[in-house]
């Protein structure tokens, strides 16, 4: 049986598709199969994120419909031999998806996989209910501001009133934090919303925090998943969220302002 | 205020205040996503009973949903006028 990931976050443009697929190819790379889902309906970009945009046959609505089959519709990464991605539709409306159509997909998945990744879509209408529905676990992608929170409150809301596991009476699915833009310089001088002040509103466990970096862009600009940029913050953040997941004991790195050349000259420590 | 405080309160920053505010909203909200669904609508037809009677405005009527682990406690608070009857 396949673990289920739902990333989600309530608001757009917090970074779930490049969480999804950074944290897809973590786990992949981790040596454990693993698929990515775009529940995107009408707006796919991470077949983009993932730079198999030129690859995309068949789509997430082909194979519920039955017009092609999940075999035919995944796309192996080319980075990793282990990793599929299940591209979105970006002709149909995002009604194209059903309920049972898709827990029929996740079923069949979880036979051959180890881990699915949700990519939810921004909102709480169909999609993103969707993504969530059927999920283990909640990676709940944050930025440190106002409306990000707020929204990510709303969403731990319907996680768990709004899910299969809530429906069913069943364990309830797992909430992670992972707060993503963070920019410790800024945090210290009292311009940003601190790591702790999240979770303290949130009260959510922290996986781990991804400091704002150039390396994000970067990455999507040529279609590979940032954590393979194993030099960068970013990636090594993404590369410390997988280990932790998956129980590897890491120190959390990020929050604490980098030290400049001034600093590390003369700063006391 | 003097020009030190000035520069002291801007450096304190934006984020407390944004705690601040997100801590309110948010324990409003968490304590609102608890209540059933039909609730403002049982809310304003009683609104409207008691308007057949009593000459109150919206803001004279309070209600508090609360859930214990095995009880659900409706509390209708309202604050009568000084010469609440209509026909008196």
């Amino acid at each position: 049986m396949a673990r289920i990931i739902v990333v989600t976050s309530g608001k757009g443009g917090v970074g779930k598709t490049t969480t999804s697929a950074a944290i897809a190819m973590g786990l992949a790379k981790k040596g454990h199969k693993t698929a990515v889902i775009d529940f995107d309906v009408g707006l796919r970009n991470l077949d983009l994120i993932m730079g198999c945009e030129r690859r995309v046959v068949y789509d997430f609505v082909n194979v519920i419909n039955g017009e092609a089959s999940l075999n035919q519709a995944l796309i192996r990464d080319k980075h990793c031999d282990l990793l599929y991605i299940l591209p979105a539709s970006q002709t149909r409306d995002k009604d194209a998806l059903s309920q049972e159509g898709v827990g029929k997909i996740l079923e069949d998945l979880s036979r051959d996989f180890e881990y699915i990744v949700c990519d939810s879509p921004a909102g709480i209408e169909k999609g993103a209910h969707l993504a969530m529905y059927f999920a283990d676990d909640a990676f709940v992608v944050t930025n440190p501001e106002v409306s990000s929170v707020r929204d990510s409150d709303r969403m731990l809301g319907l996680l768990s009133s709004k899910s299969r596991r809530a429906e069913q009476n069943e364990e309830p699915i797992k909430e992670y934090l992972l707060l993503s833009r963070y920019s410790p310089d800024r945090v210290k001088l009292g311009e940003m919303l601190s790591v702790d002040d999240v979770q303290e509103i949130l009260s959510l466990h922290l996986l781990g925090v991804i400091p704002e970096s150039k390396s994000v862009l970067n990455a999507s600009n040529s279609g590979t998943p940032v954590i393979l940029d194993e030099k960068s913050d970013a990636g090594q953040a993404y590369a410390d969220i997988v280990a932790r997941y998956l129980g590897e004991d890491k120190p959390h790195r990020f929050i604490d302002e980098k030290k400049g050349l001034f600093g590390k000259l003369f700063g006391s420590k | 205020m003097s020009l030190l405080d000035y520069f002291r309160t801007s450096k304190t920053g934006s984020a407390s205040v944004a705690k601040e505010r997100l801590q309110i909203l948010v324990a409003h909200e968490r304590s609102s996503r608890n209540q059933p669904s039909y609730l403002p609508q049982l809310q304003r037809e009683l609104l409207e009973v008691i308007k057949k009677y009593i000459n109150v405005d919206q803001e004279a009527i309070s209600f508090n949903f609360e859930q214990d682990d095995d009880q659900e406690t409706l509390e209708l608070n309202i604050v009568l006028p000084d010469h609440h009857a209509k026909n008196s």
